[in-house]
């Protein structure tokens, strides 16, 4: 049997994503360039008994989207810029509960309205540092229609074994780019269920460290009750000030994402072999670096590319490595100058960072990148 | 016999954090009682709360207990019981939480009518950060940030749930204290979105402020101001002056939001 | 018919000394005594529960037969 092939955009790829990761509860606020996911969204999920609800603003959303997740359901928001800006508070709510969720956030044009149809990959550094104090993040950039489709289900599948909250950001060109996907058959593609609890109802702890860094969460009706706060807590879910349990849980809460690094990190190294040159890029921008790549060897350069498809954590290891082989690093992005921070402290000093910076709502073309790679002396 | 709050309380957690005469641990003490008089299932019941000493009061009672984040409490809320609709979603919250940074979640909570109940616990101030005004301090009156007297004029909670769409709106007092687990009994057993709102008392940020020199001035102030709706009606405009009514103020039959939405599945799936 | 008296049990450790029992008592039968609320004159004790419905502490029960 052949697989289901469509021809679609990559906000609907999110949606079906989504869908085949076993979401069943939505909770978003109409946003371009992100809508497409509500309104796929809204039609899909009550067909399988699954909940839509469009909330009073993108807080409301993403307190929805927390609050069904304590009950066991799988959940998803969407969003872009502005619409992250408001929901930080909680995304911060997110991971110091350790609750389960995936907000999906097309990068669009900022500070503020900015450009709501202008492509973007401004909100890279805000999935990281939007919300405040020290916090676990996860954050997949995809560059294609399938990508979006698959790393939407990989988002569903890391937040439920880390129990946190996961982001994945496609700039406005991927989300709205159509593009040929294939569907994958029920059961090709692994999906994680949440880790709940063994013990019984009286001996469970929403917090306990006994079962590793990764503690079980029971749903709330199902038999175990228990309490959720977004104060720091400690094994059993209530509130502490207590110095030692504070510092240990905040260092677990970071550590789950920590040390999985080599799990979580995933990236695309093209002609990276022999490569003298690395441009390193993610999202649409990769696109044209991939292009740039291809004429720049053309014209015997010996130039490659590193794509980056989860920002965060930062593939540090990867970059340093890299550091130590080539000449110089080429980063094309869509802000001004986000990840070649990021680049450039991984780089420490050894070879030049050398950025192209677009933030004029057009994308970043292969002639600005080749350009840039004749740069690398 | 002497009520057993024990039962429903978690062990090891009193005292509570509330101050002395706090009327936080009575709304809580009546809605124990409600709890108990509709036999609630602890591990089936979830008591969701924003931020602020009268959200702190999840923390005490023995079922599924979530305390958001400042105001957020009915937007979670709504994801809980729409997620799990044969859970029974009580919300419980301050004033400012409630009307300042929640009013938005608050309106439409009442106007989607989702089957929850939603208890306010109206000390007219911020308690928690030391006693800042709220959108319920009246007119006049002194807060830590109103050293001159408050320029701003105070929400009626009932009215705003009344016209916001809540189906069953009730309003009580600490000091009626024997009334506000029938209320909240009433306002449980609504099919819809319920708002009780218990007038209440912070001695420690409020009322030494205004001018009230002890907790019992201000539990009367609240029985002298509370007029059953009953009585209201056979009372003059002027003898109403200054008055608030207690009591069931609202109750109507309108379609219930999951019941409409189990209606949208149905649809959904014939569509498919 | 003989009236029976209740006990009034008050927990001291939760006692906040608010007065909230002691001033709407309809029998006066309490007192603060010290920091505490303490019973004064069981005897005129009318079972009316107010204290415990009152009390924001859970310090004071009435507990009757
Ligand atoms: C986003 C956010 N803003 C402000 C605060 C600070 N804050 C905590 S509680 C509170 C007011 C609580 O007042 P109310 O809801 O009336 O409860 P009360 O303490 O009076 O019972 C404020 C302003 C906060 N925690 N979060
Ligand atoms: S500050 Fe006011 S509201 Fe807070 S516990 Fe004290 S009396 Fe109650
Ligand atoms: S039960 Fe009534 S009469 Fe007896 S002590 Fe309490 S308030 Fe007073
Ligand atoms: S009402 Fe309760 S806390 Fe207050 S004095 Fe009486 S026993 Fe103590
Ligand atoms: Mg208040």
């Amino acid at each position: 049997m052949s697989k289901k092939v469509a021809f679609l955009q990559g906000n609907e790829a999110a949606a079906h994503g989504a869908l085949y990761a076993g979401c069943n509860f939505f909770a978003g606020y109409p946003i371009t360039p992100s809508t497409e996911v509500s309104e796929v969204l809204s039609a899909e999920l009550p067909k399988t008994g699954g909940k839509f609800l469009q909330m009073e603003d993108e807080i409301a959303a993403m307190a929805a989207i927390l609050g069904a997740s304590l009950t066991g359901a799988k959940v998803l928001t969407s969003t872009s810029g502005p619409g992250l800006s408001l929901k930080q508070e909680l995304i911060g709510y997110g991971c110091i509960a350790e609750i389960p969720c995936v907000v999906y956030n097309v990068m669009r044009g900022g500070p503020s309205t900015g450009m709501p149809t202008g492509p973007s990959q401004s909100d890279v550094m805000c999935a990281k540092w939007g919300t405040h104090g020290d916090h676990p993040a996860i954050c997949l950039v995809p560059a294609s229609v399938q990508e979006t489709y698959d790393e939407v289900i990989r988002a569903f599948n890391l937040s439920e074994k880390y129990r946190t909250p996961v982001m994945v950001m496609p700039d406005e060109i991927v989300a709205h780019m159509r593009e040929r996907i294939v569907f994958p058959e029920p059961g090709e593609v692994a999906v994680t269920p949440r880790k709940t609890p063994t013990v019984p109802p009286e001996q469970y702890k929403p917090y306990d460290t006994s079962f590793g860094d990764v503690p079980p969460l029971a749903a709330f009706g199902s038999g175990y009750k228990f309490h959720v706060t977004g104060l720091n807590k400690m094994a059993d879910g209530f509130p502490t000030t207590k110095a030692d349990i504070v510092q240990a849980e905040e260092e677990r809460q970071v550590r789950k994402v920590d040390a999985n690094i080599d799990d979580i990190v995933t990236f695309e190294e093209y002609l990276l072999d022999d490569a003298d040159v690395v441009v390193v890029a993610y999202g649409s921008t990769s696109r044209s670096a991939r292009y740039a790549v291809n004429v720049a060897r053309e014209q015997g350069i010996k130039a490659g590319m590193f794509r980056i498809k989860t920002f965060w954590p930062f593939p540090d290891k990867q970059i340093k490595a890299l550091a130590g082989k080539v000449k110089g690093i080429v980063i094309p992005e869509m802000n001004l100058g986000m990840c070649s921070l990021e680049l450039e402290r991984c780089a420490q000093g050894k070879v030049p960072v050398l950025g192209i910076f677009r933030v004029d709502g057009e994308p970043i073309n292969p002639d600005q990148i080749l350009a840039k790679i004749k740069e690398v002396k | 016999m002497a009520f057993d709050y024990d039962k429903w309380l978690r062990p090891g957690k009193l005292p509570h954090i509330w101050c002395p005469g706090c009327g936080h641990g009575i709304v809580m003490k009546g809605l124990i009682r409600a709890m108990e008089t509709l036999q609630l299932k602890k591990e089936e019941t979830a008591v969701v709360s924003g931020i602020g000493c009268a959200s702190r009061l999840p923390g005490y009672i023995d079922c599924c207990t979530l305390h958001t984040a400042h105001g957020r409490a009915a937007a979670f809320a709504t994801g809980v019981k729409m997620a799990k609709p044969e859970m029974n979603v009580i919300l419980v919250g301050g004033d400012g939480d409630g009307t300042a940074i929640g009013g938005n979640h608050f309106i439409h909570a009442c106007r989607r009518n989702i089957d929850m109940t939603y208890i306010i616990m109206n000390n007219y101030i911020y308690g928690m950060t030391g006693g800042q005004f709220s959108p319920c301090t009246p007119t006049g009156h002194k807060a830590s940030t109103t050293p001159y007297g408050n320029p701003d004029p105070g929400f009626d909670i009932a009215k705003l749930a009344i016209g916001a769409g809540a189906t069953f709106v009730a309003r009580g007092t600490a000091f009626h204290a024997n009334q506000i687990d029938k209320l909240i009994v009433e306002a449980i057993q609504h099919k819809g979105f319920s708002v009780v709102e218990i007038l209440d008392d912070c001695p420690t940020t409020y009322g030494r402020r205004n001018k009230y020199k002890s907790v019992i001035e201000m539990m009367n102030r609240l029985k002298e101001v509370a007029v059953p709706v009953k009585a209201a009606e056979k009372m003059t405009a002027e003898q109403l002056q200054g008055k608030v009514l207690t009591g069931v103020l609202y109750k109507e039959v309108k379609p219930e939001y999951i019941e409409e939405y189990a209606k949208v599945i149905e649809r959904a799936k014939a569509a498919k | 018919m003989e009236k029976t008296l209740p006990k009034i049990e008050i927990i001291e450790k939760y006692c906040k000394g608010c007065h909230i029992c002691v001033e709407f008592c309809p029998t006066k039968v309490l007192e603060m005594k010290g920091f505490y609320a303490s019973v004064k004159n069981l005897e005129a004790c009318i079972k009316c529960m107010q204290c415990e419905l009152r009390c924001p502490d859970f310090a004071i029960k009435v507990i009757t037969e």
